[in-house]
């Protein structure tokens, strides 16, 4: 009964959905406000109606429904209830069900916080949300019933993969959609802005915010996937360049560009343009790597059934949503024309070399990602791109990023005069050049010409973006929360840059074979496999060997690896032993059974591998500082806010 | 130097970056393309000798050996009409096993073996490599239609 209940909250929501679509856009098309108003209870009513339907599922899964198909399919009598609730997004009708809730969600945010917005603006863009919502849902509903019945019910569940059954994996798609998802909101601001025919500063600092939050969570749940990759694939890589990560990396790189160029838009109002296709681009990207996944054209670990009706249909829609919003750009986008130019050194050109480049970064794994595709479909072969080629076209574009930054930020508007800044530049470039080339040699023993640029670049950006905040605090001077976001997202990337750099010069990874009692030497680190015994879990039988890693003669840490059957899907799995320290990881990880005894072992050394995570979070955080910045607040608020402040804030 | 002037040079510096760029792409782009090849195809000498490419079908029952005291072992790949012997030294993925169509990455030697970088299996006990199931696909009939007759 509440199974058919999901799926008739999902039609009604479809319906309002359909509603808000209208009323959105053809309200201010006709010019009629009784219509333009009807749109914000549509999106509630929506939304309500989106949580009931999820709530649905997900009662389903807890109450071990089995009658359900996906249910069945996809849990287990015996799977532990906190994964019983993370298996409703554990395949793809499920998590396209998350997806709409996502897309709901945003859309009623947008409602509630449009209450500055001119009214037939707000309409707008939610009846392009609108829009995108019915193609979503119906999407669920002809191609992808979650509440789909199973008829006799399925004595008990095929159970969930046992990939999933981890805390970061239920955390991940939630994060990565809701950012992913967000991205429908800049492209609604850009398409309403198109439609509207008017682009202004205010336009900017409305669609800043929420740019900057989807970009945050795109962060935080691009890093918990590399992260659960990291140690529950088996193998200690945190990247791949599977096609599927690369789906969610395009958009975050264009969405990082989106965020600049936004900044140029809402402070000198120039880039407007730019900035509409660069929302589009993100939006598409977004699209594109649904239809990526969910077409079944890519197989991966990600990639769920493989369907037909459903690629074919995303393709449609992929192709409604690209072409119509560029269609609309190419007719309207030349009246947003912008006058007034800047100098060749000014922060614009230094902010447009930024979107630049991070544009060719994300063209370059486009190319990568596509190509093999492209080719398979006209049938001329089957090849694939391995990751060497992304790790060397990725540096192309993002070594001059890196070194650019640290200029960029101190360069100001409409014209800058560098030579002010240029000896305590010049100083602090040579600082890190003697951090990049000293440290590998003073703690890892060796040099290598990458690794020495890529430690440079990091720790340069990290210096220059700390530079002018420490020189306004030592005047005592305030700094807004914009500036402080900024400068921690910009040690963001410069301690990502360094995590990457070390990580990937100075790691070892062995396979070994050991028998109990023997040892293998690593980095000077000794790791002994003492003895392996079963242990029983709640759904799966493991065996578990016990390493005690010890340095000098001092015992480090007890590692204990396991290899894990899961009952119901008999298939194994590796359960790395990770012990973590802020400069290393030391990591092993079960082979196989060799028989009398011996096992064959993976035992990695990951120098500064936490670094790596640590500098998307670091990014996410900057993100979160600046949207908290007074100016956008709701006006009335933040004038006040201004009068208590006496007007001592500087202009930025 | 007038505006005019320097934004020209801005242009030509932002057109060389991009050129240096896309010549970068391209090389990096032909190295690293990965072929696909079965054995069938390996057979019949289509397959690069002193390039990486890649290699799948199924691991034929009972052909995984391993040598002792070492992780070295050896096992043969099919497509229901020729084999390929492949060496590998390391750890399989959880999902190798008999029977299972897999892919590996390596280079061929003189002699015929094909010598494995990478092995791998995916995480799903239905799964089957698309090339693999595509390089199977002419010669499945052929193999049960042998079964039936042998019965």
């Amino acid at each position: 009964m509440i199974v058919e209940l999901g799926l008739f909250a999902l039609i009604v929501a479809t319906l309002l959905a359909s509603a808000q679509a209208w009323f959105g856009i053809a309200g201010p098309a006709f010019g009629n406000r009784r219509w333009m108003a009807a749109a914000k209870p549509a999106v509630a009513g929506q939304w309500v109606f989106v949580v009931i339907s999820f709530g649905a599922l997900c009662w389903a899964f807890y109450h071990n429904d089995f009658s359900v198909l996906y249910v069945a399919g996809n849990s287990n009598s015996a799977l532990p209830k906190f994964y019983r609730i993370t298996a409703v997004w554990g395949a793809h009708e499920g998590s396209l069900l998350l997806w709409a809730l996502a897309l709901a969600t945003w859309s009623v945010a947008v409602g509630v916080f449009s209450r500055n917005l001119p009214e037939s603006y707000a309409a707008r863009v939610l009846g392009v949300l609108g829009v995108v919502s019915v193609g979503f849902q119906l999407f669920i509903l002809l191609t992808s019933n979650p509440f789909e019945r199973l008829l006799p019910a399925a004595v008990d569940g095929r159970d969930l993969n046992p990939l999933l059954q981890d805390p970061a994996l239920a955390f991940h798609p939630p994060m990565l959609y809701t950012g992913y998802v967000g991205m429908a909101v800049p492209f609604a601001f850009a398409v309403a802005a198109l439609l509207e025919g008017r682009l202004d500063e205010a336009w900017a600092r409305w669609v800043r915010p929420w740019v900057t939050i989807a970009w945050m969570l795109l962060t935080v749940g691009i890093a918990l996937g590399s992260w659960w990759a990291y140690y529950e694939l088996g193998w200690g890589g945190w990247w791949f360049w599977d096609p599927v990560e690369n789906a969610s990396f395009m958009p975050w790189l264009v969405a990082t560009a989106l965020i600049h160029s936004l900044a140029v838009t809402e402070k000198r109002g120039l880039f407007k343009s730019w900035t509409l296709l660069l929302a589009i681009i993100a939006f598409s990207l977004s699209l594109l790597g649904t239809f990526l996944v969910r077409s079944g054209v890519l197989v991966s670990v990600h990639a769920f059934a493989s369907d037909p009706s459903r690629g074919l249909f995303i393709l449609g829609f992929l192709g409604v949503c690209i072409g119509g919003s560029l269609a609309l750009f190419a007719w309207r986008g030349p009246a947003l024309r912008t006058k007034g130019g800047f100098s060749v050194v000014s922060r614009e050109s230094f902010l447009l070399f930024n979107n630049l480049l991070l544009l060719v970064a994300a063209a370059l794994i486009l190319i990568g990602t596509l190509y093999p595709l492209f080719l398979d479909a006209m049938n001329l072969g089957k090849i694939s791109v391995g990751p060497p080629y992304f790790d060397t076209v990725f540096m192309v574009p993002m070594l001059p990023l890196l070194l650019l930054l640290g200029v960029g930020m101190h360069a100001s508007w409409k014209k800058a005069k560098l030579e002010d800044m240029k000896r305590p530049l010049v100083m602090l470039f040579v600082a890190a050049l003697v951090f990049g080339i000293v440290v590998p040699v003073v703690a890892y023993g060796s040099l290598h010409f990458m690794t020495s640029v890529g430690l440079t670049a990091g720790t340069w950006v990290i210096v220059s973006a700390l530079y002018e905040p420490v020189q306004r605090l030592r005047r005592r001077q305030s700094l807004s929360r914009g500036v402080v976001g900024m400068t921690l997202a910009h040690i963001g990337v410069g301690l990502f840059a360094i995590g990457v750099t070390v990580t990937q010069s100075y790691k070892i990874e062995k396979d070994v074979a050991l028998r109990p009692g023997q040892s293998v030497t690593m980095k000077g680190y000794d790791f002994t496999f003492k003895s392996s015994h079963e242990v029983p879990g709640p759904n799966y039988q493991a065996i578990e060997s016990e390493i005690v890693v010890s340095r000098n003669g001092r015992e480090v840490a007890t590692l204990h690896p396991q290899k894990r059957v899961y009952r119901v899907q008999r298939s194994p799995m590796t359960e790395a032993g990770i012990e973590v320290d802020w400069n290393r990881d030391l990591f092993v990880a079960m082979g196989e059974d060799l028989g009398d005894g011996s096992w064959s072992m993976r035992v990695q050394y990951k120098p500064m591998v936490r670094f790596i995570w640590l500098g998307a979070l670091v990014m996410a955080l900057g993100g979160f500082i600046a949207i908290t910045d007074r100016r956008y607040r709701p006006r009335r608020e933040a004038a006040s806010e201004a009068v208590a402040a006496g007007g001592r804030a500087p202009a930025r | 130097m007038t505006p005019r002037r320097k934004r020209m040079i801005a242009v030509a510096a932002i057109l060389v970056g991009v050129g240096i760029a896309t010549t970068f792409a391209m090389q990096a782009f032909q190295k690293n393309l990965l072929y696909y090849y079965s054995p069938s195809q390996i057979k019949s000498g289509e397959a690069p000798a002193n390039r990486s490419f890649r290699v799948g079908g199924l691991v034929e029952n009972g052909s995984l050996k391993r040598e002792p005291g070492s992780l070295e072992m050896h096992f043969t790949l099919t497509d229901y009409a020729q084999e390929t012997v492949v060496s590998y030294t390391g750890v399989l993925p959880d999902l190798f096993r008999e029977g299972q169509g897999v892919i590996a990455r390596g280079k061929l030697q003189p002699d015929g073996t094909f010598v494995a970088e990478e092995v791998l299996a995916k995480h799903d006990e239905n799964y089957m490599p698309p090339e693999v199931k595509d390089s199977l696909k002419p010669h499945e009939a052929a193999a049960q239609g042998s079964a039936q007759g042998s019965t």
